[in-house]
């Protein structure tokens, strides 16, 4: 597994305040409109929160190289996934496709030969998201990757707070006593891999490697999650980074 | 359709009744699903609350309750629920709960409505509560019609695929491998846009054509073409194919119409599985042969355990046909052995080869092929004389516990008398079993009676079929010398009261579920 470096510090202290200033200050008519929509604060019990599972596939693991191939969304709250409000778009990245790199993601060079630049979609996006929480596995990934992509396009930055599933169950399998515990003992840390988490919720193994499943698994788990270690009225503010 | 609706596409269509429903239709419930994570314990639908949707168990299991709070059902992964409330009135009557960490599709309303209307098939199972085994039953009934089966119930396997550029030696070497009789051939690329489809890795493939133990006889063999031909060269360029939702009817037609005996089968335009004539004859003459190929074709202890049900369902299918209990008891028998021999394979697959030969003694009903649904196992391992206790018998012991445990698994509970192989005193080479019955026949006290009640009926499921024969002999022969031992047998016989009550009614037994009589002298299977 490549270890990801940070390369800027994205954490926002007070989400709350951030939003609102990017609300007034944003150019982009398409970036106001995605700032200037409520989002829940972060007093919200989770279970009102309206959130969208968000998951990418890239060309690689650098947002400075590496580019967005596909994009898949999938809105849901604590009740229910809506599966059939779900949106997937496959993005023509802006340098051609690197043969190694469809290993990685695969999509072929045909799917992205006619599929538009992330540009065209980004509107679509944006509404998409907007007012719901974005969930993500792994957000080291999904935040860098869009907020340079959309500055590379649109010249500003889109940064927001997220849930991330797999900093949860790192919480739970990596920084817990007994997770120490069996460091001490030299015993192999818990995966907290999508697959290997959903697994210790009882979670169906799905076919990976597509956006929309995996972001489809990813709004299963954070369910899991809440059900198993927080209450329905925990608020927002101890989830989200 | 989207590639990642097929999860929830494949998922349901294995599971009645969306099992019987079109691509079309199951594409369209999966479009419109809702999901929910229920841990255990929660509770999913509650009394008297309003509900719109279908409910469907993706994973976990649930249970559901009446009013009173008494355990009305527990249902398990494919199993539906909330229909009745849907039905009538949309309030809740049944409250179901959790009981092990479930996900659930939920079908909205309008959905279910449709597929109700437009879907008699699915309507029927919906409309009516019936017992679990009576709806099971019509199930089979109905599939009996050729013209309601879809073809992708017949397909068992995955299609035997290489690339065109495999060559004919190493095609046929594959064939043999799978058992297969014909091979789906590939290529990379989408030009032909009928047959391109991409794997779970995304790289796309195209379907080019099928290559069947006949065309390795005329276009290969007969024109003496050397085995380094690719087999690109010699397929033929016309492909005729199904998808996976005509029914077994239409798939019959287009064999005889094409005049082929394979049938690549498509979903979309991805290949799922190929189907031969024999497949189709088998279908419809004998369930009952369908699932002992079924049995055949499993690879694991897990796939056999999912058969467990079909073998219910053949039970009933031919009772309903009115078979007698001679044919019923010899068609589960050989059900039970061809679990058995899978077994042994699988065992030897995994153990290696047998130190020394050895054969699978069955005994009881299923060597008296009079076995029934209800059935524990009884077994033992008669191995050459060579065998060294010492070096062997780990490997045996191994070998019966991987097939005991097997068949307990299969639904064939273990035997509360010990009479397995895995038991010590039955898992002995051939002499000291000679041995046990000359003692058996030659002091007939009542505990000895009762082991040659149990192992005079003994047939060999699999090895070296000549040393059941020598213990079957030495039963023929020597019995027959022994006024003692037939005098007690006798004895004991008469102390048994034949299971009919008054009115030809049958009689329950604590030994055994149910009684079926012997047609020929209307003594009933003994209970072991």
């Amino acid at each position: 597994m490549v270890m990801i470096r940070p390369r800027k510090k994205i954490v926002q202290s007070d989400w709350n305040a951030y939003l609102k200033q990017r609300g007034q200050q944003a150019q982009d008519s398409a970036i106001q409109r995605f700032f200037q929509a409520s989002m829940p604060s972060g007093d919200t019990p989770i279970d009102q929160v309206p959130m969208v599972a968000l998951d990418m596939e890239t060309t690689g693991l650098d947002e400075r190289r590496h580019a967005i191939v596909s994009i898949g969304i999938v809105p849901f709250d604590m009740n229910r996934i809506q599966l059939a409000k779900r949106r997937y778009w496959v993005i023509k990245p802006p340098r051609p496709l690197a043969e190694e790199s469809i290993a990685f993601h695969h999509i072929t060079h045909s799917e992205i030969a006619h599929a538009p630049d992330l540009n065209e979609v980004l509107n679509d996006l944006l509404d998409a998201l907007a007012g719901r929480l974005v969930v993500v596995h792994f957000r080291h990934i999904e935040r860098p990757f869009l907020d340079a992509a959309v500055k590379a396009r649109r010249g500003e930055s889109v940064l927001f707070p997220m849930i991330d599933t797999m900093s949860l169950e790192a919480r739970l399998h990596r920084q817990s006593l007994w997770a120490r515990f069996r460091r001490w003992l030299g015993r192999p840390p818990v995966s907290i891999r999508l697959n290997a988490s959903r697994q210790r919720y009882g979670l169906p193994a799905y076919q990976g490697h597509h956006a929309l499943v995996d972001a489809l698994a990813t709004a299963e788990l954070l369910q899991a999650q809440i059900a198993h270690h927080y209450q329905p009225e925990t608020p927002l503010r101890d989830i989200w980074t | 359709m989207d590639v990642e609706l097929l999860e929830i596409h494949q998922h349901m269509g294995k599971y009645p009744p969306f099992d019987g429903l079109s691509d079309e239709l199951l594409d369209r419930i999966a479009e419109n699903v809702e999901v929910r994570y229920f841990k255990t314990g929660s509770e999913i639908l509650r009394l008297n609350e309003t509900v719109n949707e279908l409910c469907y168990i993706r994973s976990g299991a649930v249970e559901v309750y009446r009013r009173q709070g008494e355990l009305y059902n527990r249902l398990g992964e494919g199993d539906i629920f909330g229909h009745f409330s849907l039905l009538r009135g949309h309030r809740v009557r049944y409250p179901a709960k959790a009981i092990e960490d479930t996900l659930i599709y939920f079908i909205p309303g309008a959905v279910f409505q449709q597929l109700c209307d437009e879907d008699d098939h699915f309507a029927d199972f919906i409309e009516v509560e019936r017992p679990r085994l009576e709806s099971v039953a019509e199930e089979q009934k109905k599939s009996n019609d050729m013209m309601v089966t879809r073809i992708r119930k017949l397909l068992s396997r995955y299609p035997v695929m290489v690339e065109t550029t495999t060559t004919v030696q190493a095609a046929a070497q594959q064939m043999s491998n799978a058992q297969a009789s014909a091979l789906l051939v590939l290529k990379r690329g989408k030009e032909n846009p009928r047959f391109s489809f991409s794997d779970s890795e995304g790289v796309a493939w195209q379907m080019c054509g099928i290559l069947t133990d006949s065309d390795f006889r005329k276009s290969i063999v007969a024109k003496g073409l050397p085995p380094e031909t690719p087999v690109g060269d010699v397929i033929g360029s016309h492909l005729i194919t199904v998808q996976s939702d005509v029914s077994v009817y239409e798939a019959m037609l287009t064999m005889l119409r094409s005049n082929v005996h394979h049938l690549p089968v498509l979903y979309r335009q991805r290949p799922v599985g190929v189907v031969h004539l024999s497949d189709i004859i088998r279908y419809e003459t004998h369930s009952g042969l369908y699932l002992v190929s079924n049995i055949f074709s499993q690879s694991s202890v897990e796939g056999l355990a999912r058969l467990a049900p079909d073998v219910s369902a053949a039970f009933v299918r031919m009772v309903q046909e009115e078979a007698n209990s001679h044919m019923v008891g010899s068609a589960l028998s050989t059900i039970g052995r061809s679990f058995t021999r899978r077994l042994l394979e699988m065992a030897e697959e995994e153990l290696g080869p047998p130190p020394v030969p050895y054969s699978f003694m069955v005994n009881g009903s299923m060597a008296r092929n009079e076995q029934t649904i209800v059935t524990d196992q009884d077994n033992a391992l008669v191995i050459d004389d060579a065998f060294d206790p010492e070096l062997h018998d780990a490997y045996f012991y191994q070998l019966a516990k991987f097939v005991s445990d097997g068949l307990d698994a299969c639904g064939y509970t273990y035997c509360k008398g010990d009479v397995m192989a895995t038991n010590p005193q039955w898992r002995q080479p051939l002499r000291v079993w000679k041995e046990y019955f000359r003692d058996w026949i030659n002091n007939p006290s009542p505990e000895k009676l009762l082991h040659s009640s149990i192992f005079f009926d003994l047939d060999s499921a699999y090895g070296e079929e000549v040393y059941i024969e020598t213990l079957q002999d030495l039963v023929a022969t020597e019995a027959s010398k022994s006024p003692l031992f037939l005098s007690a047998m006798a004895r004991n016989a008469l102390n048994r009261t034949p299971p009919l009550g008054f009115f030809r009614t049958f009689v329950m037994e604590k030994m055994v579920s149910i009684i079926i009589p012997s047609t020929s002298n209307g003594v009933a299977p003994r209970p072991w």
